[in-house]
């Protein structure tokens, strides 16, 4: 855990790792993809084109077509849009979940049993079938991948930021803090809160990554979002139907979905080893 | 140990009770009026009411719960809509397949995974240590059902040593079992292997850093007796727990892998479930995964014990 005043170190430390180095970098160019899709892509996604159906990839469509004579290299671009708008949101919102489940489970004993039950709970099942289970229950949609995808992570930021608050409290600054009369909300947002922040780095950067992992799993499957929408998922199980007579429609998302999720994975790594080195992996 | 074993046994008690109130809230989290939504846009208002009286949706939320807890411990999982047949029954006709890909794939993940993490610690720092780490850094971020993709388009398109899809039960004909398998296996597998090699690896280089081992190399003993014995063995309770945990993903994944190869198992039953809005087997499918990994994990818990003495005695 970095104390406040340690900040400027890690930052250094961070500036010269070479796993968040090239993974930021990756990802860079993965958002620059999603953001500029509509400029730098050549074709309409969403355009059916059966004339043009499963052409190799080519000057005029430099990743091939699909079965509809949609354009792979459009696809795979639009489909970018989709991934990081799933993977940012649920992060961002399971890290706001994870902080107040965990602050509260953390902070007050009478609820962290019961709390931490219903994580346990929810971490029992295997996250892509309760995925696939509330998006049975909610339907497809952009909107219910995200809400099914935080329900899945949450427990896994709230049990990591209730661990943190958990060895913070009893620390003499935070003792120190409540000696002089200073509010629980207040303890947790000056004194507890901003030394979760390395912990939650690290994980919301993980989770980004399962995220646009299970959202392509769920778009495979036909329970993510609707088919229409060019997202990587769609795409690949559109490929597996044609995977005898056209390779490259199946090859190219999932060669999309593999260098986002390193570039998040290499993050991950990086500021795990920069913000908690007791954790590294030797 | 006694006292371990049932503290560890009684803590199952209230995850058990969380699973089921959540595969209970599932039907109410569909949007507007469940029963509507399950009977289509065809069914009559009579139907309607007669399906919501059928299952008690029409009783106070926790009379429903408690009922549902009632049926569960009966082992009563409900009739599904279209299979025509309890749920229970059909989970029965489905299990093989899922189970029999989910341990192969654990078998192909600790056969991969171990020695590998256990070749890299030994030459820690090597060309051997390097390149099994990256593939594994690979094998971890490679989606699965990708990889599934493109073993089914080398191995049984182009070169066509195996088939793309299907399944033979182990118990009717089992080379053909294993034929089929192996795609399956290896695929869903290969990701597992490469988080068990990260853990193994720096589980042994933590294990190798330790005192007794200088004292054992002191004495003279052989390095291999070093890793076997002496590292492997203190280095073995993380790796269970990776191996639990594993089980819990491989579960998960077998769903998918089962899309891809076309496996009659629990994942196509409960993705068809979905698409037919076929409710009580999706909340079977995920009550009895959900369940089966409290009691993986309950197992590993008490593998423990005989593994790390210290547990024991703790």
């Amino acid at each position: 855990m970095a104390d406040p005043g340690a900040r400027p170190t890690w930052r250094r430390h961070a500036a010269r790792n070479r796993n968040i180095a090239i993974g930021a970098a990756i990802l860079a160019v993965v958002i620059l993809a999603a953001l500029l899709a509509g400029v730098i892509s050549t074709h309409d996604p969403r355009r059916l084109n059966p004339a043009q159906r499963l052409k190799a990839p080519s000057a005029a469509n430099f990743l091939g077509t699909d079965e509809f004579g949609r354009d792979v290299y459009s696809l795979v671009l639009h489909g970018a849009q989709v991934s990081l708008l799933v993977g940012a949101t649920t992060m961002i919102l399971t890290s706001l979940w994870g902080i107040v489940i965990g602050l509260i489970a953390g902070y007050y004993r009478r609820v962290d049993m019961a709390l931490m039950r219903v994580m346990d709970g929810l971490m029992a099942f295997p996250a892509i079938l309760l995925a696939i289970a509330l998006m049975a229950a909610r339907g497809p949609g952009i909107g219910n991948v995200i809400f099914a995808l935080s329900v899945v992570y949450t427990p896994r930021t709230a049990m990591l930021i209730r661990s943190t608050v958990l060895s913070l409290r009893e620390l003499d600054y935070v003792q120190a803090a409540r000696a002089l009369g200073r509010r629980d909300l207040a303890i947790a947002f000056r004194h507890i809160l901003p030394n979760c922040v390395g912990p939650l780095l690290v994980q919301a950067s993980f989770i980004f990554a399962y995220a646009i992992l299970a959202e392509a799993i769920l778009g495979f499957l036909g329970v993510g979002v609707p088919p229409y929408v060019p997202s990587w998922g769609n795409v690949i199980a559109s490929g597996k139907n044609v995977i005898r007579e056209a390779f490259w429609v199946s090859l190219f998302p999932g060669l999309a979905l593999t260098i986002s999720g390193l570039s998040l994975n290499l993050l991950g790594d990086g500021l795990r080893d920069v913000l908690d080195p007791r954790l590294r992996v030797q | 140990m006694t006292a371990y074993l049932i503290r560890r046994l009684l803590t199952v008690v209230p995850v058990l009770a969380v699973v089921v109130t959540v595969v209970f809230l599932l039907i109410h989290l569909i949007p507007g009026d469940p029963v509507s939504v399950m009977l289509g846009p065809d069914a009559t208002l009579a139907q309607i009411q007669a399906t919501r009286q059928a299952l008690g949706l029409d009783r106070p939320l926790h009379e429903q719960l408690f009922k549902f807890y009632a049926r569960v411990v009966r082992g009563d999982l409900g009739q599904s809509y279209f299979l025509d047949r309890p749920v229970v029954t059909a989970l029965l006709e489905r299990a093989e397949p899922t189970l029999v890909l989910t341990f192969s794939a654990l078998l192909v993940a600790i056969v991969i995974g171990v020695p590998s993490g256990i070749v890299a610690a030994a030459y820690q720092g090597s060309l051997w240590d390097r390149t099994l780490m990256l593939i594994s850094l690979l094998g971890v971020c490679v989606p699965g059902f990708w990889l599934s993709l493109n073993f089914i388009y080398l191995f049984a398109v182009r070169l066509g040593w195996l088939p793309a899809a299907g399944y033979a039960s182990i118990l009717a004909d089992p080379m053909a079992a294993l034929r089929y398998m192996v795609l399956p296996a290896v695929s869903l597998g290969f990701n597992q292997s490469a988080l068990i090699a990260r853990i193994s690896r720096s589980c042994m280089l933590e294990a190798l850093q330790q005192d007794y081992i200088r004292t054992a190399r002191a004495k003279g003993v052989s390095q291999r007796s070093v890793m076997w014995v002496h590292a492997f063995r203190n280095a073995l309770v993380p790796v269970i727990t990776v191996v639990g945990i594993t089980m819990a993903i491989l579960i998960g994944g077998a769903v998918v892998t089962e899309i891809v190869f076309n496996i009659p198992g629990l994942g196509r039953l409960i993705i068809s479930a979905v698409l037919r809005r076929d409710y009580p087997v999706v909340q079977g499918v995920i009550l009895v995964t959900a369940t089966a990994y409290v009691l993986i994990n309950l197992v590993v818990d008490v593998l423990y014990v005989f593994i790390d003495p210290r547990i024991r005695y703790g």
